[in-house]
Protein backbone atom coordinates (compact mmCIF):
# COMPACT_ATOMS: atom_id res chain seq x y z
CA UNK A 1 0.00 0.00 0.00
CA UNK A 2 3.26 2.33 0.92
CA UNK A 3 4.68 0.95 -1.84
CA UNK A 4 2.31 2.35 -4.41
CA UNK A 5 2.25 5.68 -3.07
CA UNK A 6 6.00 6.31 -3.64
CA UNK A 7 6.40 9.24 -5.19
CA UNK A 8 10.09 8.55 -5.80
CA UNK A 9 9.18 6.56 -9.01
CA UNK A 10 6.41 8.84 -9.64
CA UNK A 11 6.60 12.03 -11.62
CA UNK A 12 3.76 14.50 -10.85
CA UNK A 13 1.19 14.50 -13.05
CA UNK A 14 -0.44 18.16 -13.91
CA UNK A 15 -2.40 18.19 -17.57
CA UNK A 16 -2.54 21.23 -19.40
CA UNK A 17 -4.32 22.28 -22.22
CA UNK A 18 -4.90 25.65 -23.95
CA UNK A 19 -7.44 26.05 -26.63
CA UNK A 20 -6.67 22.39 -27.79
CA UNK A 21 -8.00 21.28 -30.91
CA UNK A 22 -8.80 18.05 -33.08
CA UNK A 23 -9.57 18.48 -36.83
CA UNK A 24 -9.56 14.79 -38.63
CA UNK A 25 -7.91 14.95 -41.68
CA UNK A 26 -10.77 14.73 -44.33
CA UNK A 27 -13.07 16.39 -42.33
CA UNK A 28 -14.10 20.14 -42.84
CA UNK A 29 -15.13 21.13 -39.24
CA UNK A 30 -13.15 20.61 -35.80
CA UNK A 31 -13.94 17.47 -33.54
CA UNK A 32 -12.91 19.47 -30.68
CA UNK A 33 -11.91 23.12 -30.55
CA UNK A 34 -10.67 25.68 -27.94
CA UNK A 35 -10.46 23.43 -24.77
CA UNK A 36 -9.04 24.92 -21.66
CA UNK A 37 -8.25 22.85 -18.96
CA UNK A 38 -5.73 22.81 -15.97
CA UNK A 39 -5.89 19.37 -14.02
CA UNK A 40 -3.80 19.40 -10.79
CA UNK A 41 -1.73 16.41 -10.11
CA UNK A 42 -3.01 13.99 -7.96
CA UNK A 43 -7.18 15.59 -9.00
CA UNK A 44 -9.54 13.87 -10.10
CA UNK A 45 -11.62 15.35 -12.85
CA UNK A 46 -14.21 13.66 -15.14
CA UNK A 47 -15.53 14.39 -18.74
CA UNK A 48 -19.37 14.13 -18.97
CA UNK A 49 -21.36 15.06 -22.29
CA UNK A 50 -23.54 13.75 -24.40
CA UNK A 51 -22.11 11.63 -27.40
CA UNK A 52 -20.15 12.72 -29.86
CA UNK A 53 -19.13 16.04 -27.95
CA UNK A 54 -15.59 15.02 -28.20
CA UNK A 55 -15.14 13.86 -24.54
CA UNK A 56 -13.23 10.84 -25.56
CA UNK A 57 -11.01 12.45 -28.44
CA UNK A 58 -9.72 14.80 -25.62
CA UNK A 59 -8.74 11.70 -23.43
CA UNK A 60 -7.19 10.44 -26.51
CA UNK A 61 -4.92 12.76 -27.16
CA UNK A 62 -3.72 12.89 -23.38
CA UNK A 63 -3.10 9.74 -24.21
CA UNK A 64 -1.28 10.12 -27.32
CA UNK A 65 -3.42 8.30 -29.59
CA UNK A 66 -4.55 11.21 -31.46
CA UNK A 67 -2.28 13.94 -32.77
CA UNK A 68 -2.94 17.47 -31.37
CA UNK A 69 -4.45 19.66 -34.69
CA UNK A 70 -4.36 22.87 -32.93
CA UNK A 71 -3.53 24.55 -29.50
CA UNK A 72 -1.06 22.97 -26.35
CA UNK A 73 -1.13 19.84 -24.64
CA UNK A 74 1.88 18.99 -21.80
CA UNK A 75 1.56 16.35 -19.11
CA UNK A 76 4.08 16.90 -16.45
CA UNK A 77 5.06 20.27 -18.10
CA UNK A 78 5.72 17.73 -21.15
CA UNK A 79 4.37 18.38 -24.42
CA UNK A 80 2.48 15.06 -25.61
CA UNK A 81 3.57 13.94 -28.76
CA UNK A 82 3.05 9.81 -28.52
CA UNK A 83 1.79 7.11 -25.94
CA UNK A 84 4.09 6.38 -23.00
CA UNK A 85 4.08 4.21 -19.60
CA UNK A 86 3.24 7.70 -17.88
CA UNK A 87 0.00 8.00 -18.66
CA UNK A 88 -2.00 4.52 -18.74
CA UNK A 89 -5.50 3.93 -20.41
CA UNK A 90 -8.15 2.41 -18.92
CA UNK A 91 -10.42 1.14 -21.75
CA UNK A 92 -14.39 0.43 -21.47
CA UNK A 93 -13.07 -2.85 -23.57
CA UNK A 94 -10.42 -3.91 -21.29
CA UNK A 95 -7.67 -4.18 -23.83
CA UNK A 96 -6.21 -7.31 -21.40
CA UNK A 97 -3.66 -9.21 -23.78
CA UNK A 98 -5.78 -12.23 -24.13
CA UNK A 99 -2.56 -14.70 -24.28
CA UNK A 100 -1.36 -13.60 -21.37
CA UNK A 101 -2.38 -15.11 -18.00
CA UNK A 102 -3.92 -12.16 -15.21
CA UNK A 103 -0.30 -11.71 -13.59
CA UNK A 104 1.51 -11.73 -17.17
CA UNK A 105 -0.95 -8.64 -18.28
CA UNK A 106 0.04 -7.04 -15.44
CA UNK A 107 3.74 -7.76 -15.42
CA UNK A 108 3.63 -6.80 -19.15
CA UNK A 109 4.95 -2.82 -18.52
CA UNK A 110 7.18 -3.30 -15.94
CA UNK A 111 9.12 -5.86 -17.83
CA UNK A 112 8.67 -3.28 -21.08
CA UNK A 113 10.30 -0.95 -18.56
CA UNK A 114 13.76 -3.47 -18.18
CA UNK A 115 13.08 -3.41 -14.31
CA UNK A 116 14.96 -6.23 -12.62
CA UNK A 117 12.87 -9.51 -12.18
CA UNK A 118 12.56 -9.31 -8.79
CA UNK A 119 11.04 -5.75 -9.34
CA UNK A 120 9.01 -6.85 -11.33
CA UNK A 121 7.56 -9.61 -9.22
CA UNK A 122 7.25 -7.15 -6.20
CA UNK A 123 5.18 -4.89 -7.97
CA UNK A 124 2.75 -7.90 -10.10
CA UNK A 125 2.08 -9.21 -6.85
CA UNK A 126 1.29 -5.94 -5.42
CA UNK A 127 -0.79 -4.60 -7.72
CA UNK A 128 -2.78 -8.29 -7.62
CA UNK A 129 -3.40 -7.47 -3.97
CA UNK A 130 -4.55 -3.69 -4.64
CA UNK A 131 -7.51 -5.39 -6.88
CA UNK A 132 -7.93 -8.31 -4.77
CA UNK A 133 -7.18 -10.53 -7.92
CA UNK A 134 -3.94 -12.66 -6.58
CA UNK A 135 -6.34 -15.89 -6.63
CA UNK A 136 -7.06 -15.48 -10.46
CA UNK A 137 -3.19 -14.65 -11.11
CA UNK A 138 -2.73 -17.67 -13.47
CA UNK A 139 -5.79 -17.55 -15.02
CA UNK A 140 -6.25 -16.03 -18.71
CA UNK A 141 -8.57 -13.43 -19.42
CA UNK A 142 -11.46 -14.90 -21.06
CA UNK A 143 -12.24 -17.00 -18.02
CA UNK A 144 -13.00 -13.74 -15.94
CA UNK A 145 -16.32 -11.62 -15.21
CA UNK A 146 -16.04 -7.86 -17.15
CA UNK A 147 -15.90 -6.66 -13.78
CA UNK A 148 -12.77 -8.85 -13.18
CA UNK A 149 -10.76 -8.35 -16.40
CA UNK A 150 -11.54 -4.30 -15.86
CA UNK A 151 -9.56 -4.90 -11.95
CA UNK A 152 -6.81 -6.45 -14.39
CA UNK A 153 -6.90 -3.62 -16.18
CA UNK A 154 -6.23 -1.55 -13.29
CA UNK A 155 -3.76 -3.29 -11.71
CA UNK A 156 -1.66 -3.49 -15.07
CA UNK A 157 -1.70 0.25 -14.50
CA UNK A 158 -0.62 0.00 -10.71
CA UNK A 159 2.02 -1.79 -11.83
CA UNK A 160 3.36 0.34 -14.44
CA UNK A 161 3.20 3.49 -12.45
CA UNK A 162 1.70 6.36 -14.40
CA UNK A 163 1.67 9.80 -13.34
CA UNK A 164 -1.67 9.55 -15.33
CA UNK A 165 -4.51 7.55 -15.31
CA UNK A 166 -6.62 8.37 -18.01
CA UNK A 167 -9.79 6.07 -18.15
CA UNK A 168 -12.38 6.61 -21.15
CA UNK A 169 -16.17 5.09 -19.91
CA UNK A 170 -14.25 2.24 -17.98
CA UNK A 171 -17.52 0.98 -15.84
CA UNK A 172 -19.74 1.69 -18.61
CA UNK A 173 -19.82 -1.92 -20.30
CA UNK A 174 -20.31 -3.32 -16.27
CA UNK A 175 -23.62 -3.86 -14.40
CA UNK A 176 -24.84 -1.31 -11.91
CA UNK A 177 -23.59 -3.30 -9.01
CA UNK A 178 -19.98 -4.32 -9.87
CA UNK A 179 -19.70 -0.94 -11.22
CA UNK A 180 -20.50 0.98 -7.87
CA UNK A 181 -17.69 -1.78 -6.49
CA UNK A 182 -15.45 -0.39 -9.16
CA UNK A 183 -15.88 3.29 -8.40
CA UNK A 184 -15.75 2.73 -4.20
CA UNK A 185 -12.23 0.46 -5.35
CA UNK A 186 -11.20 3.08 -7.68
CA UNK A 187 -11.54 6.02 -4.72
CA UNK A 188 -9.41 4.41 -2.75
CA UNK A 189 -6.61 3.49 -5.24
CA UNK A 190 -6.77 7.09 -5.90
CA UNK A 191 -6.19 7.75 -2.74
CA UNK A 192 -3.31 5.98 -2.10
CA UNK A 193 -1.65 6.44 -4.85
CA UNK A 194 -2.21 10.16 -5.35
CA UNK A 195 -2.52 9.60 -9.05
CA UNK A 196 -3.88 11.79 -11.72
CA UNK A 197 -7.34 10.89 -12.90
CA UNK A 198 -8.66 12.37 -16.30
CA UNK A 199 -12.14 9.78 -16.49
CA UNK A 200 -14.83 10.15 -18.92
CA UNK A 201 -18.09 8.93 -18.69
CA UNK A 202 -21.97 9.29 -19.47
CA UNK A 203 -22.83 9.04 -15.90
CA UNK A 204 -23.45 12.42 -14.09
CA UNK A 205 -23.57 10.24 -11.23
CA UNK A 206 -20.33 8.84 -11.81
CA UNK A 207 -18.87 12.16 -12.27
CA UNK A 208 -20.09 13.58 -9.26
CA UNK A 209 -19.36 10.43 -7.34
CA UNK A 210 -15.86 10.41 -8.08
CA UNK A 211 -14.75 14.10 -9.64
CA UNK A 212 -13.22 17.03 -7.34
CA UNK A 213 -14.53 18.53 -10.95
CA UNK A 214 -16.91 17.96 -13.27
CA UNK A 215 -16.37 19.23 -17.32
CA UNK A 216 -19.76 19.53 -18.82
CA UNK A 217 -19.01 19.42 -23.06
CA UNK A 218 -21.10 20.48 -25.51
CA UNK A 219 -21.35 20.08 -29.35
CA UNK A 220 -19.92 18.19 -31.98
CA UNK A 221 -20.91 16.81 -35.20
CA UNK A 222 -24.02 16.25 -34.91
CA UNK A 223 -24.81 20.17 -33.33
CA UNK A 224 -22.63 21.37 -36.33
CA UNK A 225 -20.42 23.13 -34.01
CA UNK A 226 -16.83 21.71 -32.56
CA UNK A 227 -16.88 20.27 -29.14
CA UNK A 228 -16.15 22.14 -26.42
CA UNK A 229 -16.19 22.73 -23.06
CA UNK A 230 -19.46 24.41 -21.63
CA UNK A 231 -18.49 24.83 -17.97
CA UNK A 232 -16.53 23.21 -15.10
CA UNK A 233 -18.78 22.22 -12.11
CA UNK A 234 -16.16 21.70 -8.77
CA UNK A 235 -17.18 19.21 -6.37
CA UNK A 236 -16.65 20.38 -2.73
CA UNK A 237 -18.39 17.11 -1.37
CA UNK A 238 -15.33 15.74 0.40
CA UNK A 239 -13.76 12.44 0.81
CA UNK A 240 -17.19 10.40 1.83
CA UNK A 241 -19.87 10.93 -0.89
CA UNK A 242 -23.62 10.28 -0.22
CA UNK A 243 -25.08 10.28 -3.38
CA UNK A 244 -29.08 10.53 -2.10
CA UNK A 245 -27.68 13.51 -0.23
CA UNK A 246 -29.17 16.35 -1.14
CA UNK A 247 -25.92 18.54 -2.09
CA UNK A 248 -25.04 15.39 -4.15
CA UNK A 249 -28.21 15.52 -5.69
CA UNK A 250 -28.17 19.59 -6.33
CA UNK A 251 -24.62 19.06 -8.03
CA UNK A 252 -26.15 15.93 -10.20
CA UNK A 253 -29.03 18.32 -11.09
CA UNK A 254 -27.17 21.35 -12.27
CA UNK A 255 -24.90 19.38 -13.96
CA UNK A 256 -27.57 17.50 -16.19
CA UNK A 257 -29.16 20.76 -16.71
CA UNK A 258 -25.86 22.22 -17.97
CA UNK A 259 -25.77 18.82 -20.23
CA UNK A 260 -28.90 19.12 -22.16
CA UNK A 261 -29.30 22.77 -22.25
CA UNK A 262 -27.23 23.15 -24.83
CA UNK A 263 -29.42 21.81 -27.61
CA UNK A 264 -32.22 24.05 -27.36
CA UNK A 265 -30.39 26.69 -26.62
CA UNK A 266 -28.58 26.41 -29.53
CA UNK A 267 -31.81 25.94 -31.72
CA UNK A 268 -31.81 29.43 -33.34
CA UNK A 269 -28.42 28.41 -35.06
CA UNK A 270 -29.49 25.32 -36.39
CA UNK A 271 -32.71 26.83 -37.96
CA UNK A 272 -31.00 29.56 -39.33
CA UNK A 273 -28.94 27.22 -41.26
CA UNK A 274 -31.91 24.73 -42.10
CA UNK A 275 -33.57 27.94 -43.80
CA UNK B 1 -16.34 -20.40 -22.14
CA UNK B 2 -16.41 -19.81 -17.68
CA UNK B 3 -17.73 -16.16 -15.94
CA UNK B 4 -16.99 -15.94 -12.45
CA UNK B 5 -18.58 -13.36 -10.88
CA UNK B 6 -16.79 -10.56 -8.55
CA UNK B 7 -19.42 -10.98 -5.88
CA UNK B 8 -18.37 -14.60 -5.58
CA UNK B 9 -14.36 -14.28 -5.92
CA UNK B 10 -13.71 -17.71 -3.47
CA UNK B 11 -15.11 -19.80 -6.53
CA UNK B 12 -12.61 -18.52 -9.10
CA UNK B 13 -9.73 -20.62 -8.99
CA UNK B 14 -8.43 -21.33 -12.08
CA UNK B 15 -11.73 -22.52 -14.08
CA UNK B 16 -9.22 -24.00 -17.21
CA UNK B 17 -9.64 -27.56 -16.95
CA UNK B 18 -13.28 -27.53 -17.89
CA UNK B 19 -12.62 -27.24 -21.81
CA UNK B 20 -10.55 -30.17 -22.14
CA UNK B 21 -12.42 -32.35 -20.43
CA UNK B 22 -15.43 -31.28 -22.23
CA UNK B 23 -12.88 -31.97 -25.60
CA UNK B 24 -11.81 -35.05 -24.53
CA UNK B 25 -15.11 -37.45 -24.42
CA UNK B 26 -16.38 -36.65 -27.79
CA UNK B 27 -12.84 -37.14 -29.13
CA UNK B 28 -12.69 -40.91 -27.46
CA UNK B 29 -16.05 -41.37 -28.98
CA UNK B 30 -15.69 -40.08 -32.19
CA UNK B 31 -13.13 -43.27 -33.04
CA UNK B 32 -15.78 -45.50 -32.66
CA UNK B 33 -18.43 -43.22 -35.17
CA UNK B 34 -15.68 -42.80 -37.34
CA UNK B 35 -15.49 -46.71 -38.36
CA UNK B 36 -18.37 -48.14 -39.83
CA UNK B 37 -17.61 -45.50 -42.78
CA UNK B 38 -14.11 -46.62 -43.78
CA UNK B 39 -14.78 -50.44 -42.64
CA UNK B 40 -17.70 -50.10 -45.34
CA UNK B 41 -15.78 -48.52 -48.12
CA UNK B 42 -12.89 -51.65 -48.04
CA UNK B 43 -15.94 -53.72 -47.88
CA UNK B 44 -17.41 -52.57 -51.13
CA UNK B 45 -13.75 -52.28 -52.64
CA UNK B 46 -12.68 -55.62 -52.46
CA UNK B 47 -16.71 -56.46 -53.90
CA UNK B 48 -16.21 -54.09 -56.31
CA UNK B 49 -13.15 -56.22 -57.57
CA UNK B 50 -14.14 -58.97 -57.19
CA UNK B 51 -17.56 -58.90 -59.20
CA UNK B 52 -16.03 -56.21 -61.89
CA UNK B 53 -18.17 -53.43 -61.17
CA UNK B 54 -18.09 -50.56 -63.78
CA UNK B 55 -18.97 -47.32 -61.85
CA UNK B 56 -19.62 -43.71 -63.04
CA UNK B 57 -17.08 -41.98 -64.95
CA UNK B 58 -16.42 -45.84 -66.39
CA UNK B 59 -14.29 -46.58 -63.74
CA UNK B 60 -13.52 -50.13 -63.89
CA UNK B 61 -13.15 -51.81 -60.80
CA UNK B 62 -11.48 -55.17 -62.03
CA UNK B 63 -8.18 -53.32 -62.98
CA UNK B 64 -8.39 -51.86 -59.30
CA UNK B 65 -6.02 -54.50 -56.67
CA UNK B 66 -7.95 -55.39 -53.73
CA UNK B 67 -7.55 -53.63 -50.62
CA UNK B 68 -5.79 -57.20 -49.18
CA UNK B 69 -3.06 -56.87 -52.31
CA UNK B 70 -2.66 -53.71 -51.61
CA UNK B 71 -1.97 -54.20 -47.69
CA UNK B 72 0.04 -57.04 -48.50
CA UNK B 73 2.32 -54.35 -51.05
CA UNK B 74 2.32 -52.41 -48.48
CA UNK B 75 4.02 -54.44 -46.26
CA UNK B 76 6.48 -55.83 -49.03
CA UNK B 77 7.53 -52.00 -49.29
CA UNK B 78 8.12 -51.88 -45.62
CA UNK B 79 9.81 -54.42 -45.04
CA UNK B 80 10.19 -56.99 -47.94
CA UNK B 81 9.84 -60.62 -48.11
CA UNK B 82 6.57 -61.11 -49.78
CA UNK B 83 7.29 -60.18 -53.47
CA UNK B 84 11.35 -59.73 -53.52
CA UNK B 85 11.00 -57.33 -56.24
CA UNK B 86 13.23 -54.07 -56.67
CA UNK B 87 10.59 -51.69 -54.74
CA UNK B 88 10.68 -54.47 -51.51
CA UNK B 89 11.97 -52.90 -48.37
CA UNK B 90 12.26 -49.30 -50.21
CA UNK B 91 9.51 -47.49 -48.40
CA UNK B 92 11.55 -45.95 -45.63
CA UNK B 93 14.21 -44.21 -48.21
CA UNK B 94 11.34 -43.04 -50.58
CA UNK B 95 9.52 -41.62 -47.40
CA UNK B 96 12.60 -39.72 -46.24
CA UNK B 97 13.36 -38.69 -49.10
CA UNK B 98 10.25 -36.76 -49.75
CA UNK B 99 9.75 -35.78 -46.63
CA UNK B 100 13.63 -34.08 -46.59
CA UNK B 101 12.17 -32.08 -49.62
CA UNK B 102 8.82 -31.39 -48.15
CA UNK B 103 10.67 -29.83 -45.03
CA UNK B 104 12.99 -27.40 -47.31
CA UNK B 105 10.58 -26.35 -49.11
CA UNK B 106 7.78 -25.77 -45.94
CA UNK B 107 10.22 -24.41 -44.13
CA UNK B 108 11.35 -21.95 -46.93
CA UNK B 109 7.83 -21.40 -47.46
CA UNK B 110 7.23 -20.32 -43.17
CA UNK B 111 10.45 -18.06 -42.78
CA UNK B 112 9.60 -16.13 -46.23
CA UNK B 113 5.54 -15.95 -45.51
CA UNK B 114 5.31 -15.27 -42.30
CA UNK B 115 7.64 -11.96 -41.67
CA UNK B 116 6.19 -10.95 -45.37
CA UNK B 117 3.06 -11.53 -44.33
CA UNK B 118 3.36 -9.48 -40.97
CA UNK B 119 4.82 -6.81 -42.88
CA UNK B 120 2.22 -6.72 -45.81
CA UNK B 121 -0.69 -7.06 -42.90
CA UNK B 122 0.65 -3.68 -40.97
CA UNK B 123 2.20 -1.49 -43.82
CA UNK B 124 -0.31 0.09 -46.46
CA UNK B 125 2.12 1.02 -48.59
CA UNK B 126 3.82 -2.76 -48.75
CA UNK B 127 0.12 -4.30 -49.18
CA UNK B 128 -0.64 -1.87 -51.93
CA UNK B 129 2.80 -2.61 -53.13
CA UNK B 130 2.89 -6.67 -53.25
CA UNK B 131 -1.04 -7.77 -53.27
CA UNK B 132 -1.18 -7.11 -56.99
CA UNK B 133 1.36 -9.14 -57.45
CA UNK B 134 0.94 -11.73 -55.50
CA UNK B 135 -2.62 -12.28 -56.73
CA UNK B 136 -1.45 -12.46 -60.05
CA UNK B 137 1.17 -15.37 -59.21
CA UNK B 138 -0.98 -17.35 -57.23
CA UNK B 139 -3.77 -18.44 -59.33
CA UNK B 140 -0.61 -20.24 -61.20
CA UNK B 141 -1.12 -23.79 -60.41
CA UNK B 142 2.07 -25.59 -59.21
CA UNK B 143 1.63 -28.53 -61.36
CA UNK B 144 2.04 -25.59 -64.09
CA UNK B 145 5.29 -24.53 -62.88
CA UNK B 146 6.99 -27.68 -62.93
CA UNK B 147 7.92 -27.91 -66.37
CA UNK B 148 9.58 -24.45 -66.14
CA UNK B 149 11.38 -25.46 -62.83
CA UNK B 150 13.02 -28.72 -64.37
CA UNK B 151 14.26 -26.34 -67.45
CA UNK B 152 14.86 -23.29 -65.27
CA UNK B 153 16.76 -25.70 -62.10
CA UNK B 154 17.40 -29.07 -63.43
CA UNK B 155 16.28 -32.49 -62.17
CA UNK B 156 17.23 -33.00 -58.76
CA UNK B 157 16.11 -32.32 -54.79
CA UNK B 158 15.84 -28.18 -55.39
CA UNK B 159 13.56 -28.71 -58.19
CA UNK B 160 11.04 -30.27 -55.91
CA UNK B 161 11.59 -28.23 -52.81
CA UNK B 162 10.65 -24.76 -54.69
CA UNK B 163 7.47 -26.69 -55.80
CA UNK B 164 6.92 -27.04 -52.11
CA UNK B 165 7.87 -23.84 -51.19
CA UNK B 166 5.35 -22.30 -54.13
CA UNK B 167 2.44 -24.40 -53.33
CA UNK B 168 2.95 -23.70 -49.53
CA UNK B 169 4.02 -19.90 -49.17
CA UNK B 170 1.12 -18.79 -50.57
CA UNK B 171 -1.31 -20.18 -47.77
CA UNK B 172 0.99 -18.93 -44.83
CA UNK B 173 1.10 -15.40 -46.72
CA UNK B 174 -2.61 -14.91 -47.28
CA UNK B 175 -3.66 -16.36 -43.51
CA UNK B 176 -0.67 -14.37 -41.80
CA UNK B 177 -2.22 -11.40 -43.48
CA UNK B 178 -5.35 -12.06 -43.33
CA UNK B 179 -4.49 -12.45 -38.99
CA UNK B 180 -2.75 -9.12 -38.88
CA UNK B 181 -5.90 -7.63 -40.40
CA UNK B 182 -7.90 -9.10 -37.63
CA UNK B 183 -6.20 -7.90 -34.58
CA UNK B 184 -7.93 -5.09 -32.82
CA UNK B 185 -6.55 -2.24 -32.87
CA UNK B 186 -6.94 -1.59 -29.03
CA UNK B 187 -4.36 -4.15 -28.22
CA UNK B 188 -1.59 -1.79 -29.97
CA UNK B 189 -3.39 1.44 -28.07
CA UNK B 190 -3.17 -1.20 -25.20
CA UNK B 191 0.73 -1.98 -26.12
CA UNK B 192 1.89 1.62 -26.57
CA UNK B 193 0.57 2.89 -23.43
CA UNK B 194 2.43 0.57 -21.54
CA UNK B 195 5.60 1.51 -22.86
CA UNK B 196 6.24 -0.82 -26.08
CA UNK B 197 8.08 1.17 -28.58
CA UNK B 198 6.00 1.14 -32.25
CA UNK B 199 8.40 -0.99 -34.17
CA UNK B 200 8.28 -3.57 -30.81
CA UNK B 201 4.52 -3.78 -31.68
CA UNK B 202 4.80 -6.21 -34.55
CA UNK B 203 6.26 -9.57 -32.03
CA UNK B 204 4.62 -8.10 -29.06
CA UNK B 205 1.30 -7.65 -30.35
CA UNK B 206 0.92 -8.83 -33.96
CA UNK B 207 2.38 -12.34 -33.70
CA UNK B 208 0.50 -13.68 -30.96
CA UNK B 209 -2.79 -12.01 -31.88
CA UNK B 210 -2.13 -13.30 -35.86
CA UNK B 211 -0.75 -16.82 -34.31
CA UNK B 212 -4.46 -18.66 -34.93
CA UNK B 213 -4.04 -17.56 -38.59
CA UNK B 214 -0.92 -18.32 -39.22
CA UNK B 215 -1.19 -21.87 -37.77
CA UNK B 216 -4.26 -22.44 -39.84
CA UNK B 217 -2.21 -20.77 -43.31
CA UNK B 218 0.84 -23.43 -41.93
CA UNK B 219 -1.30 -26.44 -42.03
CA UNK B 220 -3.31 -25.73 -45.72
CA UNK B 221 0.60 -25.27 -46.47
CA UNK B 222 1.86 -28.46 -45.15
CA UNK B 223 -1.34 -30.38 -46.84
CA UNK B 224 -0.49 -29.00 -50.59
CA UNK B 225 3.16 -29.58 -50.23
CA UNK B 226 2.52 -33.13 -49.93
CA UNK B 227 0.18 -32.97 -52.77
CA UNK B 228 2.81 -30.95 -55.05
CA UNK B 229 5.01 -34.27 -54.24
CA UNK B 230 3.45 -36.55 -56.87
CA UNK B 231 4.11 -33.57 -59.69
CA UNK B 232 7.30 -32.72 -58.24
CA UNK B 233 8.99 -36.07 -57.96
CA UNK B 234 7.76 -37.28 -61.75
CA UNK B 235 11.14 -36.49 -63.68
CA UNK B 236 14.53 -37.16 -63.12
CA UNK B 237 13.89 -38.28 -59.62
CA UNK B 238 14.57 -42.22 -57.91
CA UNK B 239 13.54 -41.61 -54.70
CA UNK B 240 10.69 -40.13 -53.29
CA UNK B 241 6.55 -41.46 -52.84
CA UNK B 242 6.44 -39.57 -55.70
CA UNK B 243 8.77 -41.09 -58.42
CA UNK B 244 7.44 -44.14 -56.70
CA UNK B 245 3.99 -44.08 -57.94
CA UNK B 246 5.84 -42.55 -61.50
CA UNK B 247 7.36 -45.77 -61.77
CA UNK B 248 4.67 -47.89 -60.62
CA UNK B 249 2.48 -45.73 -63.29
CA UNK B 250 5.35 -46.96 -66.10
CA UNK B 251 5.26 -51.04 -64.95
CA UNK B 252 1.33 -50.77 -64.94
CA UNK B 253 1.57 -52.01 -61.05
CA UNK B 254 -1.78 -50.96 -59.64
CA UNK B 255 -1.34 -52.04 -56.35
CA UNK B 256 2.12 -50.28 -55.77
CA UNK B 257 0.42 -46.85 -56.99
CA UNK B 258 -2.50 -47.59 -54.77
CA UNK B 259 0.04 -48.37 -52.07
CA UNK B 260 2.18 -45.46 -52.61
CA UNK B 261 -0.83 -43.05 -52.57
CA UNK B 262 -2.04 -44.43 -49.53
CA UNK B 263 1.70 -43.89 -47.83
CA UNK B 264 1.70 -40.29 -49.08
CA UNK B 265 -2.04 -39.46 -47.65
CA UNK B 266 -0.49 -41.59 -43.89
CA UNK B 267 2.66 -39.06 -44.32
CA UNK B 268 0.09 -35.56 -45.19
CA UNK B 269 -1.88 -36.45 -41.90
CA UNK B 270 1.02 -37.84 -39.85
CA UNK B 271 2.47 -34.52 -40.34
CA UNK B 272 -0.54 -32.16 -39.98
CA UNK B 273 -0.87 -34.18 -36.55
CA UNK B 274 2.69 -33.32 -35.74
CA UNK B 275 2.37 -29.70 -36.57
CA UNK B 276 -0.48 -29.35 -34.45
CA UNK B 277 1.62 -31.31 -31.42
CA UNK B 278 4.33 -28.98 -32.33
CA UNK B 279 1.63 -25.74 -31.61
CA UNK B 280 0.30 -27.36 -28.53
CA UNK B 281 3.92 -27.67 -27.01
CA UNK B 282 4.66 -24.70 -27.76
CA UNK B 283 1.59 -22.52 -26.70
CA UNK B 284 0.65 -24.83 -23.86
CA UNK B 285 -2.83 -23.80 -22.56
CA UNK B 286 -2.86 -20.38 -24.05
CA UNK B 287 -6.17 -19.87 -25.04
CA UNK B 288 -3.92 -18.29 -29.53
CA UNK B 289 -7.44 -20.75 -31.36
CA UNK B 290 -10.59 -18.89 -31.59
CA UNK B 291 -11.11 -16.79 -28.36
CA UNK B 292 -12.97 -13.88 -28.38
CA UNK B 293 -10.67 -11.10 -27.54
CA UNK B 294 -11.74 -7.60 -26.90
CA UNK B 295 -13.63 -6.16 -29.41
Amino acid sequence: MTNLADTATRTAGDIVMRALGKTYPGTASAAVDGVNLEIRAGETVCIVGASGCGKSTVLRMVAGFESVSSGELSVAGVPVTGPGPDRGVVFQDYGLFPWLTVAENIAYGPRQAGLPRAVVADRMIEALSAVGLARVAESFPHQLSGGMQQRVAIARLLANRPAVMLMDEPFGALDALTRTDMQHELQRIQRETGMTILFVTHSIEEAVYLGDRVVVMAGGTAHGIPGHVREIVDVPLGEHRDPTSPEFTAIERRIDALVHAGNSHRMPDHTEEIR
Amino acid sequence: MTITTPQRPATTDTPAPAPTSRRARPRSLGWLVALPVPLVLLALWQAGVQNGWVLPFDIKMTFLPTPVEVGRRLIDLAAGGLYDDSFSGTLWAHLWASTVRVAQGFGLAVVVGVPLGVLMGRSRLLFRMLEPTVNLIRPVPVTAWAPLTLLIIGFGDRSTAFLVFLAAVFPILLNTIAGVHQVPPRLFEAARMLGTPSAQTLYKVVLPAAAPSIVSGMRIAMGLAWVILVVGETVGISTGLGALITQAREQSRTDLIVAGMVVIGLAGFVADRLLALVFRVAFGRRPILTVRSTS
